[in-house]
């Protein structure tokens, strides 16, 4: 009886965060299209509800509404699989992620090796759909995005292995408790070199501009997607954006102090600004850089890929290295309020 | 020294946060679009819309069968039959524009020696059926009666430039 209960309780922990999640994914495209036709000039989508607020049930009612079109000679096994390989990484990773103090699904001790292992994963279902759709842009897609995705993820890899450092610990809701304190007492300071190295990373890991190339509609159609159609696309959409919200979520918990206000600690203000709920803070953290995606898609044009190669290995891999050691410095030394 | 200055640019990633702050800006401008339903763009008044024939104010039709306007028209857009009235004027009897043929150049207009065929401001209209885009004299004079202060109006505020 007391497992039952436990197993009903793990569900309803995974409901309430997944809903929201799930909300969120589908406002986030609403919002891209707002604000990337705001940086055009233009209104955005403002017909479908008040402001347009219904366009993504609209557009999901579209999509659901279509057919799924399995091309011949598809793998059809992988072609059916390919958008939950990658949409379920990316929801699975919110299992160690806490939104606010002591609210996580799995206070895991290796949290932080879990979200890395869930965040490489979700280039499979990328590469699996490119290769099941026996198409050959979607493959070009497939082996463009597995070369990117593998290259950004030793970049961010050794950005997280600087915030390891700095916080002592694998441990996600840890790693926030080594932040407290007001906006300076966060990472990003510190760690200025590795947060942006973690950003520009997590933008390419994702796929998304100015590192779009497994997509890259002006050069292979869709990319990896191209065969896909109705609520098949539809997943990998989600997917995509649920893995934005992932690696926003991560970059608050990293080098933004995931739950804590900006002047948590201060005399007067700290409490006045803890009075606001911790999830609060987390929610407005990850806004700001999901408005950064789409602020970047707005701005810069597609890098050529071997550009992006270059980018990765050359410059972002030794800049976090030569952080990295400069950080063992700064902890020998016991360097400023952080370390 | 300028090596190590754009070294330091492209590393401080400047380049980037410039394009950010003019994308940044845009965000808050004034937007151009005209939301066209509820909103539309000023037309002038030598707008070139669907075409309507015009009638003199005592109700006699302007048109003589000169058939100057089927000669220019470029596309041939205009099929015209004339045969003398009773009272021995010549009237057309058969006066089609195919709108499908028709570009909206607007030469029919310009040619016509009477004011009689011209382009009106109307621009949204359809046709559900086969052959309802070629439109007869009985439309066409229908359509100018609708229109006819437009017209006049359109025609005098152009009449300074001619």
């Amino acid at each position: 009886m007391a497992e039952i209960l436990e197993l009903v309780w793990i569900l309803a922990k995974i409901v309430v965060l997944l809903v929201p999640l799930l909300i969120a994914v589908a406002y986030m495209t609403y919002a891209e299209r707002k604000v990337i036709g705001w940086i055009q000039l233009r209104r955005g989508p403002n017909r479908v509800g008040a402001y347009g607020l219904l366009q993504p049930f609209a557009d999901a009612l579209k999509l659901m509404l279509k057919e799924i079109v399995l091309p011949l000679n598809a793998n059809r096994g992988l072609f059916v699989i390919a958008p939950m390989l990658s949409i379920m990484p990316a929801l699975a990773a919110w299992a160690v992620l806490p939104v606010g103090q002591g609210l996580v699904i799995a206070d895991v001790n290796a949290g932080l090796l879990y979200v890395l292992a869930m965040a490489s994963l979700g280039v499979y279902g990328v590469i699996v759909a490119g290769w099941a759709s026996n198409s050959k842009y979607a493959l070009l897609g497939a082996l463009r995005a597995g070369a990117q995705v593998v290259s950004y993820e030793i970049a961010m890899g050794f950005a997280l292995v600087g915030v390891l450092m700095a916080s002592g610990s694998l441990n996600i809701s840890e790693i926030v408790e080594a932040q407290a304190g007001p906006i300076w007492n966060w990472f990003w300071l510190p760690l200025l070199p590795l947060f942006i190295v973690y950003w520009i990373s997590g933008v390419a890991e994702t796929n998304r501009l100015p590192f779009d190339v497994a997509e890259g509609e002006s050069e292979i159609v869709a990319g990896f997607h191209v065969e896909y159609s109705g609520m098949a696309f539809a997943v990998f959409f989600l997917a995509e954006y649920a893995n934005m919200i992932l690696i926003s979520g991560l970059a608050a918990i990293m080098f933004l102090g995931g739950w804590y206000s900006p002047f948590h600690g201060l005399p007067v203000l700290g409490p006045i600004f803890d009075l606001v709920p911790g999830m609060i803070w987390f929610c407005l953290k990850v806004a700001f850089f999901l408005f950064c995606y789409i602020w970047f898609r707005g701005t810069f044009p597609r890098y050529r890929y071997d550009q992006i190669m270059r980018l990765g290995w050359k410059v972002l891999i030794p800049v976090t290295v030569v952080w990295l050691v400069v950080e063992s410095v700064f902890i020998l030394t016991g360097f400023g309020p952080w370390f | 020294m300028q090596a190590i200055r754009d070294f330091f640019n492209s590393f401080l990633l400047v380049e980037l946060l410039k394009g950010l702050k003019l994308t940044g800006r845009h965000l808050f401008d004034a937007k151009y679009t005209i939301e066209y339903p509820d909103e539309r763009a000023p037309q002038s008044p030598r707008f070139r819309g669907r075409h309507a024939l015009r009638r003199y104010p005592n109700g006699e039709e302007r048109c003589i069968a000169c058939k100057l306007c089927e000669a220019v028209c470029p596309a041939l857009a205009i099929t015209i039959e004339s045969e003398p009235r009773e009272d021995g004027t010549r009237r057309t009897t058969r006066y089609d524009i195919d709108l499908f043929k028709c570009i909206y150049c607007g030469f029919c207009e310009e040619s016509c020696p009477v004011d009689s065929i011209v382009e009106t401001r109307e621009f949204e209209y359809h046709f559900e059926e086969r052959g309802e885009q070629i439109v007869n004299k009985q439309q066409l004079l229908a359509f100018g009666d609708e229109y006819e202060a437009q017209l006049a109006r359109d025609r005098a505020a152009d009449a300074v430039y001619r």
